[in-house]
């Protein structure tokens, strides 16, 4: 066993890890916060999407003990402390972007990764974008469309299918 | 997983320590394909050396003689980002995997684990680059062995890629759309003495250079000239998603469509 100390959404965490704990399951198992999922624990689906340092990783294919010192910020880490929904959130609500809701905090996460860079993507680039998360329920036209919303981008002429 | 100890070293010079402890001692570099390996129980090291937090074999940089040389521990994004200097290598990083397998995956990685359908072998064997390791310099026609197979020896480490840049040079990757790695990939390099023609995804021995196309295309650098020039399905990866002689066939397409758009 080792110690592990990073900064997961703002706050100093630490915890007790072997070399094979992965990232995903210091975050659920360790620090409680079950909002990043594992779906396929395989690195093909993204529901276990995080940013590290900024950056939207696979968090079932990194090991806890690579993340020391690193900046983490998980789907709890989203919304703003008195609960109001970051934009992108909002947009998922307001768009339908979801069904079931698994794979939603990968996708939003993506998605925070994907405007960080690119804060007026077209369609065909967020489709693009999120190649590595999979939705089996709405086949990802309202997530589409709530991430173009997200963007400020209008989407009164496009349709829900 | 079996179990096993992560070090995490900031030098090179640490990193070939710790490798040399032991046979069972294992690099790490983006862990993209080895994570999953572990998970599967195919391999059991003893110690995992992450070459991730070592800044010296990170970046990307032109030496004097125009070579882009990209550190080994460099991710497939940022060599995306920051190759504007030979922009058929950053665009075929940026198609490799999905964008959160980019964010971890390295050039080095990609190297020395030699998957016979990933992207980086074609693009390194077809631009003719040298891998320089903690032991050495290997050109690329050295380096690639076979499948899974390279002229790495036990606790070498890549440190750094050098790149020379071509006239003119294309990718093209026939995705599997589940793994997203190559079902074929061709990778087209124009250089003033000729012309290298790499392949990817098709050989059961992995990467390997097409001379009959390079050889064509050295005197007529153009899609029309490769009418007639065509690859054996002998010895070609043979699965579900296509036969050796589909795979041989896509190797003639994609080097058609790879001149086309270089």
């Amino acid at each position: 066993m080792a110690q592990v100390s990073m900064t997961v959404n703002g706050k100093p965490a630490s915890g007790e890890i072997e070399g094979r704990t992965l990232l995903v399951d210091f975050i659920r198992e360790s620090l409680d916060l079950t909002g990043t999922h594992v779906g396929c624990d395989t690195s093909q689906c993204g529901a276990c999407v995080v940013h590290v340092n900024g950056k939207a990783v696979k968090a079932c294919t990194m090991f806890a003990a690579e993340a020391e010192g690193a900046e983490v910020t998980t789907i709890e880490g989203m919304a703003a402390e008195d609960g109001t929904l970051n934009p992108i959130q909002q947009a998922f609500q307001d768009h339908h972007g979801l069904q079931c809701g698994f794979c939603t905090p990968g996708m939003v996460m993506s998605a925070s990764a994907l405007l960080a860079e690119n804060p007026k993507p077209s369609e065909a680039e967020i489709r693009d974008y999120l190649e590595g998360n999979i939705c089996r329920c709405t086949g990802y036209h309202n997530i589409v469309k709530a991430i173009l919303a997200a963007s400020g981008q209008d989407v009164s002429n496009i349709a829900a299918e | 997983m079996y179990a096993f100890e992560i070090e995490r070293p900031s030098t090179v010079a640490d990193a070939v320590t710790a490798l040399a402890k032991s046979d069972e001692n294992q690099a790490l570099a983006g862990g993209q394909t080895l994570i999953p390996t572990l998970k599967q129980r195919l391999a059991s090291p003893e110690t995992l050396v992450s070459l991730g937090g070592i800044a010296e074999i990170q970046g990307i940089c032109q030496d004097d003689d125009g070579r882009v040389c990209i550190g080994a521990g460099t991710t497939h994004a940022e060599v995306a980002a920051g190759a504007g200097a030979y922009l058929a290598l950053a665009a075929l990083a940026n198609n490799i995997g999905d964008p959160a397998v980019r964010n971890r995956g390295t050039i080095g990685g990609s190297l020395a684990n030699n998957d016979p359908s990933a992207c980086y072998p074609a693009g390194a064997l077809g631009s003719g680059a040298t891998i320089v390791t903690t032991a050495r310099e290997i050109v690329a026609d050295d380096y690639f062995q076979g499948m899974f197979e390279t002229a790495l020896d036990a606790g070498e480490i890549i440190t750094e890629v050098k790149f020379p840049v071509p006239e003119k040079a294309n990718y093209q990757k026939f995705e599997q759309p589940a793994s997203r790695f190559a079902l074929v990939g061709v990778f087209v390099a124009k250089f003033a003495d000729g012309v290298r023609v790499a392949v990817t995804g098709a050989s059961e021995e992995g990467v390997f250079r097409w001379s009959e196309a390079e050889a064509v295309l050295s005197g007529n650098f153009s899609a029309d000239a490769l009418d007639g020039v065509t690859l054996s399905g002998d010895g070609m990866i043979s699965d579900l998603h296509g036969s050796g002689a589909y795979r041989a066939h896509l190797v003639g397409v994609m080097t058609r469509r790879a001149v086309a758009a270089a």
